[in-house]
């Protein structure tokens, strides 16, 4: 029952997979005149434009192109970048893990924090911790990520000098030298996730902790603390587990912004340097393969709500 | 429920009444900011660089001599452009794709929502990234991108009011009567689907400001001398070991102009909700 269920789910899947594809290849489309002329610029060698020209196929027909594309993205070659002539696909997965680091390090923020504040709130009601947890909740939201990172690390690095302003250790070389340098980004990253976790956690417990049944639990002797953990979590998982497959998404494209800042060298910065230098081809495996990350997770997301959720039959 | 009832039931959430005042007062400012602002905000002077806040520049002045108060002015316009933008293509080949293709149903609506279900996978800011990239750095390329995000939305939700609507039995009679599918739309759908996307219009405007910021920020929307929060701030961030002030006040007109829409929007929903009633 439930492989029939992955299988349903995967059906699903493969024309979104089909579709990103085709919108993330369509991005040629739009460069203005001639793509090849365009993308070298005016002092180009011959052989450099005949050379992109091969590669990209402009001479056939869009869908050819498309499937040509398509059938060597699947074997993992993207093409060469025009900037630098690396393969596009060693590029991107060589900073795959670094990307990888910072995004759950910042969901671990949104959870942990988003959980923290939701619960206390709940279980102080109108105390002040409340009101932060509320304050945090709509704030969290509005405050642009690169300017919260400016303001971390003007207090946290350039102030008091605690944490790093910019690089990145690996966890597997250092994992002290990791955490320090982890900090910063990753709480810049993860603030709407906090945010957004705190705010829907919240209202899902506080409509949990109104029903009748908790209220019977009450009349039973159950303590508040019990309540929220025993009844309210159990049902207010739910909505997270959905809030943490949009946030991924989003974090993984805001990883540009922060990546940037930090000075971090993961695929949101090989996407930013990309446009910077023109490298087409290698902005188009970047965010092809974002997508692609984007849209397995959701997928895995999906599965697991339908395995926590009592109520979806396979 | 008429114009006025809902204008009341929006007055009475006062957070949502102050943004929607605060949004109409940046509105204006961005029509007329060149011609209210204290100082010309390209004109740099080399003798008053970085200079405190005083009376002739309420917000100092930064590290080229320019008045950063008449750069924040001026920024408006880049913010509330990309507002627009993020409102007016989805509300013009959204909004209508999403109408025709839940009226229609069958194959078209299968395809077409397949396609949304697929842009709307992509991460806004990447999606965006990707076609400035292709069309090439520019504010208004940026600003054509951002539409093109916040498209997809307007269709899903349009789409999903339509199927909801179309076989509500005054929809029925209207064609029972006669009316044509297209006189059925204007008549009698658009009405009835506008709640929910003024409610997400609402919201675009902020995100789409966070999105403007973050290109521009980037680099990859407004150019200097264009002006935009976002590369006031990353203009500010390489002078932060000098000048940390300087980073706080786009930063600040951002975060209040995005908490505005998301007040507004709250609000909206509330008030065009029948559902919701005020306690």
């Amino acid at each position: 029952m439930f492989l029939k269920f992955l299988l349903r789910r995967l059906l699903y899947v493969v024309p979104m997979l089909i579709i990103t594809t085709m919108i993330v290849f369509s991005f040629i489309l739009l460069i203005p005149g001639d793509p090849v002329l365009s993308l070298l610029g005016e002092n180009a060698t011959p052989e450099k434009i005949e050379q992109l020209r091969a590669q990209l196929g402009l001479d056939k027909p869009i869908l050819i192109q498309y499937l040509d594309w398509l059938k060597n993205a699947i074997q993992g070659d993207l093409g060469r970048s025009i900037f630098t002539g690396q393969y596009v696909h060693e590029a991107v997965f060589s900073r795959l893990a670094v990307t990888f680091q910072l995004v759950v390090a910042a969901m671990l923020f949104a959870v942990v924090g988003g959980m923290f504040f939701a619960i206390t709130s709940i279980y102080f009601p109108n105390s002040w911790i409340d009101y932060v947890a509320r304050f945090f909740g709509t704030l969290g939201s509005a405050i642009p990520n690169f300017w919260l990172a400016m303001l971390l690390v003007l207090l946290f690095s350039l102030k008091f000098d605690w944490l790093p302003a910019t690089g990145f250790v690996s966890i597997t070389d250092n994992p002290v030298g990791f955490i320090k340098s982890i900090i910063l980004p990753a709480f810049s990253l993860g603030m709407v996730g906090i945010a957004q976790i705190t705010r829907h956690l919240r209202s899902s417990l506080m409509e949990t902790m109104g029903a009748d049944y908790v209220r019977t639990a009450f009349s039973k002797g159950v303590t508040r603390w019990q309540a929220i953990m025993r009844h309210g979590l159990q049902n207010a998982m739910l909505p997270v587990v959905t809030t943490i497959g949009i946030l991924f998404g989003n974090m993984l494209g805001a990883t540009v912004v922060i990546e940037t800042i930090f000075a971090i060298p993961g695929m949101g910065q090989l996407a930013v340097n990309s446009i910077l230098q023109r490298d087409f081809t290698m902005l188009q495996g970047v965010v092809l393969i974002m997508i692609v990350i984007v849209i397995i997770i959701n997928f895995i997301v999906d599965i697991v709500y339908a395995i926590l959720d009592p109520r979806i039959e396979y | 429920m008429n114009f006025k009832t809902i204008f009341k039931k929006l007055m009475a959430e006062r957070m949502a009444f102050v943004s929607l005042i605060f949004l109409l007062i940046l509105v204006i400012v961005a029509i007329t900011a060149p011609y209210i602002v204290p100082h010309d905000p390209l004109k740099q002077d080399l003798t008053k660089v970085m200079l405190p806040p005083s009376a002739e520049h309420w917000l100092g002045t930064d590290e080229l001599g320019r008045d950063i108060f008449s750069r924040l002015l001026m920024g408006t316009q880049s913010a509330i452009k990309a507002g627009l933008f993020a409102i007016l293509i989805p509300l013009c080949i959204g909004v209508p794709m999403g109408i025709i293709s839940g009226y229609l149903g069958g194959i078209v609506d299968d395809i077409f929502m397949r396609i949304v279900d697929g842009i709307i996978a992509i991460p806004a800011i990447l999606l965006a990234l990707g076609i400035t990239g292709a069309l090439g750095i520019s504010l208004w390329n940026a600003m054509i991108a951002i539409g093109i995000v916040f498209t997809p939305q307007f269709a899903r939700l349009a789409r999903g009011q339509t199927l909801q609507v179309r076989s509500e039995p005054y929809v029925e009679a209207a064609k029972i009567s006669g009316a044509g599918p297209i006189w059925t739309m204007v008549k009698h759908i658009i009405p009835n689907i506008a709640p929910p996307i003024v409610v997400q219009a609402s919201f675009n405007l902020s995100y789409a400001i966070l999105v403007e910021a973050s290109l521009s920020f980037l680099g990859m929307g407004a150019q200097s001398p264009e002006i935009s929060w976002g590369n006031m701030i990353q203009q500010a961030y390489s002078m932060i070991n000098m000048n940390p002030w300087m980073i706080i006040y786009p930063g600040l007109a951002i975060m209040l102009t995005v908490l505005a829409g998301n007040f507004l929007g709250d609000g909206l929903r509330s008030a065009l909700d029948p559902k919701v009633k005020k306690a």
